[in-house]
């Protein structure tokens, strides 16, 4: 056997399957979101109707919240992390990355335990102030659950970067008389900025998509995942359905490739 | 001399800063784990820990669940199987082969990751739905589950082709007249391990989380662990639900351990190469 023909033979189930079970249903996908009453202009009532434009827009604001924040949050713990050895590290860095592998349903628990009605929030609030707050099934709650399952991928992302950062630019720095602020401002920020790129997009990406987390604390959050899900079970609406979910694997798609023709790596989201 | 001590004393003060700073994120990351992993032993959340400690919800989930569990233990394992034997083999085809077709390849098995899970599922629903027998068995839920942890094993399995230098032993084995197969299997797969390890670490923990494309495949009949956790968050008393995620926290922090320890072949969370 020559030995492309069996470079072939090595491709072809994975081919089968992917044309199977992924090229040919998303072909339909697309297709199926212009088979309602309205035809190919469901695509455009994504934009024009002012339901799911405004959900559209809660969601696309919700994730570029949570991409900032987390981008903020993990820059100070990743740099932390990656310049100072102490004891206990190890186990820090294993406490921020352990929720990587929690599903969108248990980081949906995680946040009515912390500002649900029988949240932690609510206690200390109540014992401090007298007042009982709870944010768990809000917009709010909704930011701490993209926030919770952004943290841990973005702060690997930022370590790993640091890491490769070359000392010596930040001595000349110091030598020549700048300051912690300025070396940070001048120096360090500018040269993570590909990581930014990189681990911002799949936080904004993954944050758009994420579904569990909503399902879990949704009672009336307006987002795009939420959304498709009512169009589809409760409305039966199945070609909106199909055109809201074609419309958002194009945003969360359209980020990442961004992001990956700026960054130069790939750069893809989870979960 | 004052000025040395300034610096001193504002370094440490930094240090202190980001230190406290960075136990506040890790604290928001644990302690609602560590509530939830104490409310699930524990007779009474409302009353706290001083009401006692119990196994009983753990045995009622036990009772309640079981099935889901098995379930998806089986889906992961068979998720584990098919990824393993079409992944493998392609991720050596595509990166001896190498050059644009490859690229192509690579970029749409890489797809599932940026489209939300929500729209794969749909896509085949409206593909699959009308095959009730494939629709109604965990086969449906497996397929979901193959597609979107695929390119994990992929790339992993390609990231040691690349560090190993694997083209080079191959290139060694043809000229000494092994065939392809016995090159495949005597000389790639045992030099891939360590990638073919790391790759199955990330599909059977992903697989055993997934849920956003088991929630709209499942059926009442074939529910599995992250599907059956939504049910009882929305249906059960907090204890049900905390020894529930408990069992899950039991399942899978082995695999992250394992996971963390070769880091290095996965590409931390799979986001990059």
């Amino acid at each position: 056997m020559r030995l492309n023909t069996f470079l072939l033979l090595c491709l072809l189930p994975l081919a089968v399957v992917v044309a199977a079970f992924f090229i040919m249903p998303m072909a339909r996908l697309v297709a199926v979101g212009a088979t309602g009453p309205t035809g190919l202009a469901a695509y455009a009532a994504i934009l024009t109707e002012p339901r799911y434009r405004g959900t559209l827009i809660n969601t696309i604001a919700l994730s570029a919240a949570t991409t900032a924040a987390t981008l903020a949050i993990a820059t100070v713990a990743g740099l932390f992390l990656q310049r100072h050895r102490f004891p206990g590290r190890a186990v820090l860095v294993a406490l921020l990355t352990f929720p990587l592998a929690f599903p969108g349903v248990v980081v949906g628990f995680m946040i009515i335990l912390l500002a649900g009605r029988q949240g932690l929030i609510g206690d200390i609030t109540l014992a401090l102030f007298g007042d009982k707050q709870v944010w768990a099934y809000s917009m709010q709650g909704l930011f701490l659950g993209y926030l919770y399952f952004s943290i841990p991928r973005v702060i690997l992302t930022i370590m790993a970067a640091v890491e490769k950062l070359d000392p010596s630019l930040e001595e000349a720095a110091r030598a020549l008389g700048a300051g912690p602020w300025a070396v940070m401002r001048d120096v360090v920020l500018p040269a993570l900025r590909p990581a930014f790129v990189a681990s911002g997009a799949i936080a904004f990406a993954t944050a758009m998509g994420a579904f569990g987390t909503a399902f879990t604390l949704a009672t009336d959050i307006d987002v795009l995942p939420m959304l498709i899900y009512t169009e589809f079970t409760l409305s039966a609406n199945i070609a909106m359905a199909a055109a809201l979910s074609v419309g958002l694997g194009l945003v969360a798609w359209a980020i990442l490739a961004l992001a990956r023709s700026f960054a130069g790596n790939t750069v893809a989201a989870a979960g | 001399m004052t000025t040395t001590l300034w610096t001193v004393w504002r370094d440490r003060l930094i240090f202190a800063g980001q230190l406290a700073f960075t136990l506040m994120v890790a604290a928001f990351l644990i302690v609602p784990a560590a509530l939830s992993m104490m409310a699930g032993v524990t007779v009474s959340y409302f009353r706290g820990i001083r009401s006692g400690v119990t196994l009983d919800w753990i045995m009622q989930v036990w009772d309640l669940y079981a099935d889901t569990i098995a379930r998806s233990f089986l889906i992961a394992l068979s998720a584990l199987a098919v990824t393993l034997i079409i992944g493998v083999p392609a991720a050596y085809a595509l990166y001896v082969r190498g050059g644009r077709l490859a690229r192509t390849v690579e970029e749409i098995i890489t797809l599932p990751l940026a489209i939300p899970g929500l729209a794969i599922a749909l896509a085949l629903l409206l593909s699959y739905g009308g095959f009730s027998d494939f629709r109604r068995s965990w086969l449906f839920i497996l397929t979901g589950d193959v597609i979107f942890t695929l390119p994990f094993m992929v790339r992993s399995v390609i990231a040691i082709f690349a560090a190993t230098d694997v083209k080079t032993l191959d290139e060694g084995a043809a000229s000494l007249g092994a065939s392809p197969w016995r090159r495949f299997r005597d000389v790639i797969v045992p030099n891939a391990r360590p990638g073919i390890l790391a790759g199955s670490l990330m599909v059977v923990t992903l697989s055993l989380g997934e849920f956003n494309l088991t929630w709209m495949l499942h059926t009442p009949l074939t529910k599995t662990l992250p599907v059956g956790l939504a049910d009882s968050y929305a249906s059960m008393r907090l204890e049900v639900a905390s020894a529930y995620t408990l069992v899950f926290f039991v399942m899978i922090i082995p695999l992250l351990v394992a996971m963390q320890m070769f880091a290095g072949w996965s590409g931390g969370s799979g986001a990059r190469r």
